[in-house]
């Protein structure tokens, strides 16, 4: 993903290293990061790169500083997170609607909205399209997973 | 042999057929799947991108589950789950306060997690001699380029399976099976993962130089054991042709798949019909 | 009775101005033993020794204790002067009352004590002590040097042109090492055979030295001075007396593709071979392991047509025995392996760049050999897959050298170099072709080294990326190479013709094995350990041996070069007399109590110890006991504490001396 980020892992990294976290938490390139981790396993310092990236992800979110550029990445990971959240196990459908409809809230692009509205009759035809997601019986016991973890800050 | 069975989401989801494939195929091989009981999501990259002690304790409840449950061995057919759960293992193994806290957190005491198995180690648990000889139809017109994705075999500290660089496992099973595995350049190289919806473009780029190289070193179909490569590879291929401008008619099939048709299994039986792409030309 | 003098030294003011030296005079003159006390300003001036030396015969002395500085300054001065005077100078102690005493504390009245009491443990040592002479060790005045690279050459012509003899072992059917390989050296791009085989000629044609080729040490025996190494010298299958070089051998030799190791894999020889033309000696080998005469019994070609019979198929290794009296180690390095076997499971190849798979991805070594003009395509560089001249070729630094990942963490120190070097030969041959080098930092410290690297980009036009090169994949007889410029901050990829890998400098395969036989220490890399990585780099901790080259580190040519006429004027100066000194503080077994329990054999860590007997004069045995080796003894002290019958002391600190000292404490 080199090509395309604005400033490439090994700026991200010297920027970490010189303490310059803010200006890193601000690029795109940690939303592009697709987390193939081959940055880590190439390391000669065994540096895990992708644990920074994760950090500088994390961190971004937290301070509401991630790149405006990449908001719908942004916006994708945390429907994701708030869909297990409520119901223990993915539910595509909700999620997909969530995403797009935060999304065109935020950037009004319409083509983006029904971008891959064609898929959902193909998916039908498939047998994978389930219109009632899957819940984990025990929802109390993920919020709860939840609540401790977003309340205590981790380490 | 019987097996703990961590699905995911995926498998339950818009991959169901990649279950529906393992069962049939792993079933004809005798081996049973013990479903964990109300598992949870794995949190996937939402969790380890958002919030690192989350992307622990999700997989920690569910490796508590298996515990609970009297199981040794947890199958995990998404490599993504299958890298959260041991990562997740590996991180309270070297940090005992973690693993307390975990345990607490998740409401189940998480000591003792159980071994994780990606798909190609279930072959190699089964046997490649025995899996030899019980096929029946040997897949002689395949040429597969054998597609590993990322989170098989890295971080390789972490999944400490094959080797990071030139893998070689899924190739044996895959020959094991009579197919004939091409030599190509982007077994490993990520296909987008999980941007699919919130930057096809990256999917678009990526999946289609994997396509380009399979094709160039003369495939005639990929095999995958990731359901999220399956997506990427098999539901978008069209679009990815139409970025590159091109067509490509690459079959995508899961490992369980080939192992399926040369046992002797139809198409149907194993949910090859409800692929994007069918056939190759 | 005891007649001690005792001397303090006012050192100027260092013991003066904290120590009452007047007072501790006074005290010690009251010390049982104690023929007289005085003090003097400095005690190691020609004054102050005068008056040792005059105290000693007019007093009738029979010990001194010199109360001053630490014996590491000044016991061999004073010792020198007690001689002089005819004093048996391991009768003289001294007392450390400067950097114990003076140097360390404030409180004069505290520290005045504390020197009186040093005094006092001193006297009541040399009260017990021995007069003690030197060991005098016998020298076999003549070297062995293994390895016969440019290091093991360059030692045993200086050892040589000294006048000893040498024997000169060396593990390849040639001497030469890995600079007869070479194409041209940096930085002045001297052809390196040219300025090579003059050497290696001379040391082959030496009066004084004896070559051992295609042979390995086999064991080593012995002490400095006094070593016996055997030597086994493999079976060559052709007697190198009666061959005369002509080459219609391996004309015939029907198996001609086996490949060569001394082209790394780039070129082929038969199995009866020159190891190059320019070998010295000038003899052929044969490969037991490929030639169907051996293997099968077939064949045979090579020793019908070999006119002076010098083929003889019924060899056999042979061990040599030679005493020598100093041992220089010289066995070089080799390149880490690119491909994905390695030796050890610290280490793992790169698969990011092919595990060796792709045929055009080579090493440096391997690239020097196609770009030499005597090599395996006589200085056409075509590349190994297909022959064509690559067009552009990438070179890329530091490939398991600081790379703590994938195991070797320390830098190799020539690849900055000679990756310069690659690319300047390259571009002298195809003058349009592009030469690019992916790097981390250039390390050229040497005398015109920086220069040459900036010629290398300014005229050769050599291009330079800072960054690695994370993947090579192989595409329609292109190597595809991603790298980046993190200078510029954006990923490279060139599209390549072949690729040089700069793999990491590492000690020669068998080293741990030979260190073992030599005693001789070696890190976790195989390097040999150097006595003082400052002061002391060609010795070892083993009396006798010395190492030079690239066995003891990374290093290029001229630092090899100058280890190695270091090592070879430390032979000089152990050979210098016929017999070794050696201080005689050192063990010492009572053979009549000695219980010959052998505790001490095993415990030695220099394995001084011997088991002996004890036999009458009619051979008779009457006892086995323990007995120093006068020779390796370090004098450690290790026997002394495992000893259950108190067998073992050490002269010059015996049990005796020292329990005195403790209970004049008390």
């Amino acid at each position: 993903m080199a090509e395309r980020m604005d400033a490439p892992p090994t700026k991200l990294m010297r920027l970490a290293q010189l303490g310059h976290v803010d200006e890193a938490l601000r690029a795109e390139s940690i939303w592009l990061c697709v987390g193939c981790q081959t940055c880590s396993t190439r390391c000669p310092k065994s540096v895990d790169c992708a644990a920074v990236m994760d950090a500088l992800r994390q961190l971004a979110f937290e301070r509401g500083e991630a790149s405006p550029a990449q908001r719908r990445t942004v916006i994708f990971q945390k429907a994701f997170l708030d869909n297990i959240r409520r119901n223990g196990r993915l539910n595509e459908i909700e999620l997909i609607a969530l995403f797009k409809g935060e999304a065109f809230l935020r950037d009004r692009n319409i083509p983006a909205l029904f971008q891959d509205a064609t898929l959902a009759p193909q998916l039908q035809k498939r047998r994978k399209f389930h219109l009632i997601g899957e819940k984990a019986r025990d929802r109390g016991v993920v919020a709860r997973i939840f609540e401790r973890v977003l309340k205590g800050g981790g380490q | 042999m019987k097996l703990g069975y961590y699905p995911g989401c995926a498998l339950h989801g818009s991959s169901n057929d990649y279950e529906q494939s393992l069962r049939a195929a792993l079933g004809a091989l005798d081996v049973t799947l013990a479903e964990i009981e109300d598992w949870i999501c794995c949190g996937a990259t939402s969790a380890h991108s958002l919030n690192h002690e989350l992307a622990i304790a999700l997989p920690a409840r569910n490796l508590a589950l298996a515990r609970r449950q009297g199981q040794a061995e947890l199958f995990a057919p998404c490599p993504m789950c299958s890298m959260q759960l041991l990562k997740a293992t590996h991180a309270m193994e070297a940090d005992p306060q973690l693993k307390a806290r975990m345990s607490a957190t998740v409401e189940a005491e998480v000591d003792g997690g159980a071994r994780v198995l990606n798909l190609i180690q279930v072959f190699e648990r089964i046997g490649l001699d025995k899996l030899k000889a019980a096929v029946k139809a040997p897949l002689k017109d395949l040429k597969p380029a054998c597609y590993y994705g990322c989170l098989l075999v890295r971080p390789p500290l972490v999944v400490e399976f094959d080797d990071a660089e030139q893998p070689r496992s899924m190739e044996a099973v895959v020959a094991a099976l009579g197919a004939k595995p091409v030599d190509w350049n982007y077994k490993t190289e990520c296909c987008g993962a999980g941007m699919t919806m919130a930057n096809t473009q990256t999917v678009l780029e990526l999946s289609n130089r994997i396509l380009a190289d399979a094709k160039a070193h003369g495939a005639n179909c990929l095999v995958v054991a990731c359901p999220m490569c399956h997506v990427n590879l098999d539901m978008k291929q069209t679009d990815i042709g139409s970025y590159a401008g091109t067509e490509y008619h690459l079959p995508v099939y899961y490992l369980s798949d080939l192992a399926g048709m040369a046992l002797g299994l139809s198409a149907a039986d194993l949910g090859i019909d409800r692929h994007f792409v069918v056939e190759a030309r | 009775m005891s007649r001690i003098g005792v001397f303090i030294c006012w050192c100027g003011e260092n013991i003066a101005r904290t120590v009452d030296v007047a007072k501790v005079t006074e005290t010690c003159a009251g010390l049982p033993g104690v023929r007289c006390s005085m003090n003097y300003k400095y005690m190691c001036s020609d004054p102050g020794q005068a008056m040792i030396r005059e105290k000693i015969a007019s007093e009738k002395l029979d010990g001194v204790v010199v109360a001053s500085c630490s014996p590491h300054m000044h016991l061999k001065t004073f010792r020198r002067a007690a001689a002089s005077a005819g004093l048996n100078p391991y009768l003289l102690e001294m007392a450390n009352i400067r950097e114990q005493c003076s140097w360390v504390h404030h409180d004069m009245g505290q520290a005045t004590a504390k020197a009186a009491e040093i005094v006092k443990l001193s006297v009541a040592k040399v009260r017990y002590n021995h007069a003690l002479d030197p060991i005098r060790v016998p020298v076999t005045r003549r070297a062995l040097v293994i390895g016969g690279g440019v290091a093991g050459i360059q030692a045993a012509l200086d050892i040589a042109d000294s006048g000893y003899e040498v024997v000169l072992v060396e593990r390849e059917p040639s001497i030469g090492g890995k600079m007869a390989g070479l194409s041209e050296t940096f930085p002045t791009l001297d052809c390196s055979q040219c300025i090579l085989t003059p050497r290696m000629v001379e040391a082959g044609q030496h009066p004084r030295i004896k070559l051992h080729t295609f042979s390995e040490v086999e064991a080593v025996e012995g002490f400095i001075g006094n070593f016996e190494v055997t030597i086994r010298n493999k079976a060559r299958y052709v007697d190198i007396a009666k061959c005369t070089g002509c080459g219609e051998c391996q004309k015939v030799c029907p198996l001609k593709r086996n490949p060569s190791e001394f082209d790394f894999g780039m070129g082929m020889r038969p199995a009866i071979y020159m190891p190059f033309p320019q070998a010295v000696p000038a003899r052929p080998v044969v490969d037991k392991k490929t030639c169907a005469k051996i293997i099968r019994n077939g064949c045979g070609l090579c020793e019908r047509k070999c006119a002076p019979g010098a083929i003889n198929f019924k060899d056999q290794d042979r061990l040599v025995k030679e005493k020598v009296g100093a041992i220089v180690v010289a066995t070089g390095y080799k390149l880490y392996d690119i491909g994905r076997e390695q030796s050890s499971a610290k280490l793992s190849g790169y698969g990011e760049y092919g595990y060796g798979k792709y045929k055009d991805v080579i090493d440096a070594l391997q690239f020097e050999r196609l770009i030499s003009a005597s090599g395996p395509t006589n200085g056409e560089l075509k590349r190994p897959s297909d022959g064509k001249i690559p067009q552009k070729v990438v070179f890329i630094s530091c490939v398991g050298s600081r790379d703590n990942a994938k195991g070797l963490p320390y830098c190799s120190k020539i690849c900055c170099m000679y990756t310069a070097k690659h690319t300047m030969l390259y571009k002298h041959k195809v003058h349009s072709g592009e030469a690019h080098v992916f790097y981390m930092d250039i390390r050229s410290g040497g005398k015109g080294y920086d220069e040459f690297v900036r010629r290398a980009i300014e005229q050769d036009g050599a291009k330079y990326y800072r960054g690695r090169v994370s993947k090579i994949t192989e595409s329609n007889g292109k190597l595809i190479v991603r790298g980046a410029d993190t200078l510029a901050g954006i990923p490279v990829t060139i599209e390549a013709d072949m690729v040089v890998l700069a793999a990491a400098m590492r000690p020669a395969t068998g080293i741990e094995e030979l260190a073992q036989k030599l005693n001789v220490g070696y890190d976790e890399f195989g390097f040999l350990l150097e006595s003082h990585p400052k002061l002391r780099p060609v010795e070892t901790n083993t009396a006798g041996v010395l190492i030079c080259g690239a066995c003891q580190a990374p290093k290029d040519i001229p630092e090899a070069v100058a280890q190695a006429s270091a090592a070879a004027s430390k032979v000089a100066v152990t050979f210098a007399a016929s017999e070794l000194t050696r201080e005689p503080e050192i063990a010492r077994i009572n053979e009549q109590t000695c219980a010959a329990c052998f505790a001490c054999v095993r415990t030695c860590p220099y394995h001084a110890v011997e088991r002996a007997e004890i036999r009458a004069r009619n051979g008779t045995l009457i006892k086995h006991t323990a007995r120093v080796n006068q020779g390796l003894c370090m004098g450690c002290g290790t026997c002394v504490s495992v000893c259950p019958s108190k067998s073992a002391d050490i002269e010059g600190f015996t049990e005796e001396e020292i329990y005195s000292m403790v209970e004049a404490l008390a």
